[in-house]
């Protein structure tokens, strides 16, 4: 759990008060100005009312050349960002045909796929050609090809269940899933961290839902005890069927899940596990098989697992891997199975071919090298960083190292300051974050070398300085020296 | 002990004489029923003092007692949970045909070659060389995925190209890109749609509108299928139930082509209530864009309607632009809005530069090349005429439309039945005719009630002797397999 600072807590309220005060303010003139200018609808009610927007319209555009940073070559670990140039105070920014060189922290770019590969760039394109890029048709209808059933067969394999589906996308995944699985009449007891397409597919099944506290088993049991005591709201009948939804490693906190924890309180209670591995598949474990093999548990005490293969398979798309009945009845009754058009044939090349690559069945020990290296990159990158005096979250051997920032104003100044430098990071504030504790978000990749990693935190280490966000003391350097020399 | 006995006889003795007194003075004799009653000041006296203490006394209320440790302990070890899956059905065990070649409107399935009627690929874009090159191209710049969000470092220039290149297209000043075409619509929703909003939308859209709805929580009226007198009294009566029109919301959502009947929306009467009553209008163009028009603009090009007026318009380009993804186009003030507050786009990756490439390759060549828009329309002509006298079955789509539509003349009575039918006319028609169709399958968890069918999708490269062909083997399957009814 993240402790914030006294004096940090009170000078961001007092940060964002004074922003919401100049913004009220401004909204107040704006009104005013409105009045005696025409509106072109009249007697529509306005599309967005007044305070909806209000984030966006006084805070959000203030800062927004941090986001939404075009680029102009493949993710990989060194990527140009395109300069843009703002005339009217950040209002509208215009694309430049200027480009900087930096070095990529945002991507999520875990094994090194993002950019063309040796092995598997000529066969998606080998697929393209033989399979052109879209089928145009639902799986169900005609949009089967061979590429499909030997994706799944490879998926199945590499998660270790019986069978699989895949989705041309992650969000979708989850959203259409979920409301199949449970409706009326079931509970999903969720992490409070999830993320928002389990949140949306869990309110569009119309279970009800309920929240435990983040990575707290023990708030896990005291909540299932509870609602099986109790039953359905008002009616008392008993529930359905109870699914726990958690995820491998929470992307916002760079934690690993208590897995072995959760799903023997699951097995006890008798409820079902439904385990999203978004950032941890292919990402950690000793073969890249995610956090069932990394802290140990057996895939057949998971009952649904699901996954993305954007992050560390550099493609794009969602599975569900489960026993052969679950995946037949998913197939039967899913509507992005049924309705959506199936995943890009190019695409499904790209898994399977890096799917074996990390498998080591193209032949060489690439895929192992590329696992070695991103677990020893995370490891390297956390520590220096702690060393320096950075408050930085998650668990070692996580890709995802979040650094807290607090203050609204460090936001922009972080961001830019490490641009000018050539360096390129992500940093994200509310509302995918509570209100106070703004970060900036690192990911690690395996395409990163030791010089990179060096280089970066050099620039961190200086601008931290600059902005004030060494919030630990650092340790001196003469015992780091001597740490070096041990080692 | 004598002086006590004496001093107790003439306490007794004093008692009762004043009891006499109090029993035998005037006021205390009552008559009651003719029976003189002696003393009732003292009974009533008596009660008075009963009601007191009954009135001070607390009420019966039952404690609370909270579930002790062993009584929770047994309720979780009695409750026994459904399955995570209802048993498996024979047709739950359904495997479609595996395609081994590209889903063009040939394709080979088990090492036939089969005409395809399963691909929305309305223009014929797929296997174009011009795509396949910028593709190829794509690939080797981009590699496949983009490895991000929109907001971190996800946005790819062929992205912001893409957008721009759809809005010149469409004539609007913006539009934003979605990497699923079925997340779409439910993304753009909620949105826009709050809690206590009022949405009056078709019964026969599909499962994503269906979805965006139901997450956006406002107030949700349906209007019969296509029908717009139907909608005409939905709209009167709203506008007269609600008095706080300023500040409540109204929207309408309807498709273009329907995706469950084929039929087409007639814009034009839409736009005009719209004016009439003040309600946006929210449009999913997903199979009428490079389709209806005489230029593929969709279908405000088709009803003569300037596209100014029609609010949001949203399309998945799985169909005609043989590409993967979605887009949402609009005024500036919509898709900037869209830009932070839909949840597809904000917390999915981007779509992959290559399909969006494709996309801008696929605007490319239907705008230089008009005649496929031609092309479609004969091939949808002719198909039509061809089917017209089938026994057994009958078309529902609109004649204009390039899903052609077929339901059963006679219902078996319910809607399993009806696709077992469809069914069996499928796999006859494959595996003696070569001609390959879809039936229209329905999730559990879609509401749509609409009567199932063969959906048929032409395309602008199905040749005519295609056309003829899949007419015959329909009139021949239709006889053998309804023949059985």
């Amino acid at each position: 759990m993240i402790t914030i600072p006294y004096l940090t807590a009170l000078t961001t309220y007092f940060s964002y008060g004074l922003l919401f005060a100049f913004g009220q303010l401004r909204d107040f003139f704006r009104k005013i100005v409105d009045w005696w200018s025409h509106n072109s609808l009249q007697g529509y009610a306005p599309i967005c009312l007044g305070l909806e927007d209000f984030y966006i319209r006084r805070l959000y555009l203030r800062i927004q050349d941090c986001f939404n940073r075009p680029i102009s070559s493949p993710p990989d670990a060194w990527f140009d960002v395109v300069e843009r140039i703002s005339n009217d105070n950040n209002k509208t920014l215009k694309r430049t045909t200027r480009v900087n060189r930096c070095l990529n922290l945002g991507s999520y770019n875990y094994l090194g796929f993002g950019a063309a590969d040796e092995y598997c760039t000529p066969r998606v394109i080998e697929s393209l050609k033989k399979f052109s890029p879209s089928t145009c048709s639902a799986r169900v209808d005609g949009g089967t090809t061979t590429l499909h059933t030997e994706l799944e067969e490879c998926v199945a394999n590499f998660v270790g269940k019986p069978a699989a589906v895949v989705f041309g996308m992650g969000y979708a995944t989850n959203s259409a899933i979920l409301p199949v699985l449970t409706g009326k009449g079931g509970l999903i007891i969720s992490d409070s961290l999830n993320h928002n397409s389990i949140v949306n597919g869990a309110r569009g099944s119309g279970a009800t839902i309920r929240v435990f506290q983040h990575n707290t088993p023990s708030h896990l049991e005291k909540v299932l005890r509870e609602q099986i005591a109790d039953g359905q709201p008002r009616t008392h009948r008993p529930w359905k069927k109870i699914i726990v939804v958690v995820e491998g490693i929470y992307s916002m906190e760079g934690e690993l899940c208590k897995l072995p924890e959760i799903i023997s309180i699951c097995k006890k209670y008798k409820a079902y596990v439904y385990l999203d591995e978004a950032h941890s598949i292919g990402a950690v474990g000793k073969t890249g098989r995610g956090v069932c093999e990394l802290l140990g548990v057996d895939t057949a005490d998971v009952d649904i697992m699901m996954g993305t293969f954007t992050k560390s398979f550099g493609s794009c798309g969602g599975y569900i891997a489960g026993s052969k009945e679950l995946i037949q009845y998913l197939k039967y009754t899913c509507p992005a199975h049924l309705y959506a058009t199936s995943i890009s044939p190019p695409a499904a090349q790209q898994i399977i071919s890096s799917i074996k690559v990390i498998l080591g069945e193209d032949g060489s020990s690439r895929g192992a090298q590329k696992l070695a290296k991103i677990r020893e990159n995370s490891n390297f990158f956390r520590s220096e960083l702690q060393k320096m005096g950075f408050e930085v979250l998650g668990d070692n051997d996580s890709p995802v190292m979040p650094i807290m920032l607090y203050n609204p104003a460090k936001i922009p100044a972080f961001s830019r300051e490490c641009l000018k430098r050539n360096v390129a990071v992500v940093t994200v504030a509310f509302p995918a974050t509570p209100l106070l504790l703004a970060r900036a978000r690192i990911c690690i990749s395996a395409a990163h070398t030791r010089e990179d990693l060096i280089k970066a935190l050099e620039v961190m280490s200086i601008v931290g300085d600059m902005v004030g966000v060494k919030y630990f003391p650092a340790e001196p350097k003469k015992q780091q020296l001597e740490g070096v020399k041990l080692d | 002990m004598d002086t006590m006995f004496s001093a107790f006889e003439t306490m007794v003795k004093s008692v009762s004489d004043w009891v006499t007194l109090a029993f035998d003075r005037p006021s205390a004799r009552a008559i009651v029923f003719g029976v003189p009653i002696k003393g009732h000041l003292l009974v009533e006296g008596l009660l008075f003092v009963v009601i007191l203490f009954l009135l001070s006394q607390k009420s019966y209320k039952p404690p609370k007692r909270p579930l002790t440790k062993k009584e929770v302990d047994e309720l979780c070890d009695e409750w026994v949970p459904e399955p995570l899956i209802p048993s498996i059905t024979e047709e739950m065990k359904y495997e479609p045909p595996v395609l081994e070649s590209a889903a063009g409107p040939h394709t080979v399935i088990n090492g036939k070659d089969v005409v395809n009627f399963t691909s929305a690929d309305y223009l014929g874009l797929l296997g174009h060389d011009k795509l396949q090159e910028s593709c190829t191209k794509a690939l080797e710049k981009y590699g496949v995925g983009s490895c991000g969000p929109r907001g971190f470092y996800g946005t790819i220039d062929v992205h912001l190209d893409c957008e721009a290149r759809i809005a010149k297209f469409l004539g609007t000043s913006d539009s934003i890109l979605y990497s699923y075409g079925l997340s779409t619509m439910f993304s753009t929703i909620p949105a826009f749609c709050k809690k206590g909003d009022v949405v009056v939308v078709d019964e026969g859209v599909h499962w994503g509108i269906q979805n965006g709805l139901h997450l956006s929580r406002s107030t949700i009226i349906y209007f019969k299928h296509n029908d717009m007198e139907s909608l005409q009294s939905i709209l009167e009566n709203v506008t007269h139930a609600n008095k706080r029109t300023k500040k409540l919301r109204r929207y309408i959502v309807v498709e273009a082509v329907y995706q469950n009947s084929g039929q087409i929306a007639p814009l034009d009467e839409i736009v005009k209530l719209r004016e009439k009553y003040r309600f946006r209008v929210i449009l999913d163009e997903s199979n009428s864009i490079g389709v209806l028009g005489s230029s593929g603009r969709g279908l405000t090009e088709h009803c003569k309607v300037p596209i100014e007026n029609v609010d949001i318009v949203t399309a998945a380009m799985g169909h005609a632009l043989a590409t993967e993804g979605g887009f949402c186009t609009g005024s500036a003030r919509v898709i900037d809005h869209q830009r932070l507050s839909s949840s597809g786009y904000v917390f999915s990756a981007s779509l992959p530069p290559y399909l969006a490439s494709a996309a801008i390759t696929a605007i490319d060549v239907l705008e230089g090349n008009p005649n496929l828009i031609t092309k479609l329309k004969e091939n949808i002509a002719t198909l039509r005429k061809g089917l017209l006298d089938v026994q057994g079955l009958e078309i529902v789509s609109d004649p204009e439309s390039p899903i052609v539509f077929l339901t059963l003349k006679k219902s078996t009575g319910s809607i399993k039945g009806d696709l077992q039918v469809l069914q069996d006319i499928g796999d006859y028609l494959l595996k003696e005719h070569s001609i390959f169709v879809a039936t229209s399958k329905r999730s559990t968890v879609d509401k749509c009630k609409l009567p199932a069918g063969i959906r048929l999708y032409i395309s602008a490269a199905h040749t005519k002797t295609d056309l003829e062909k899949a007419c015959e083997s329909f009139k021949k399957a239709t006889a053998v397999v309804l023949a059985d009814q």
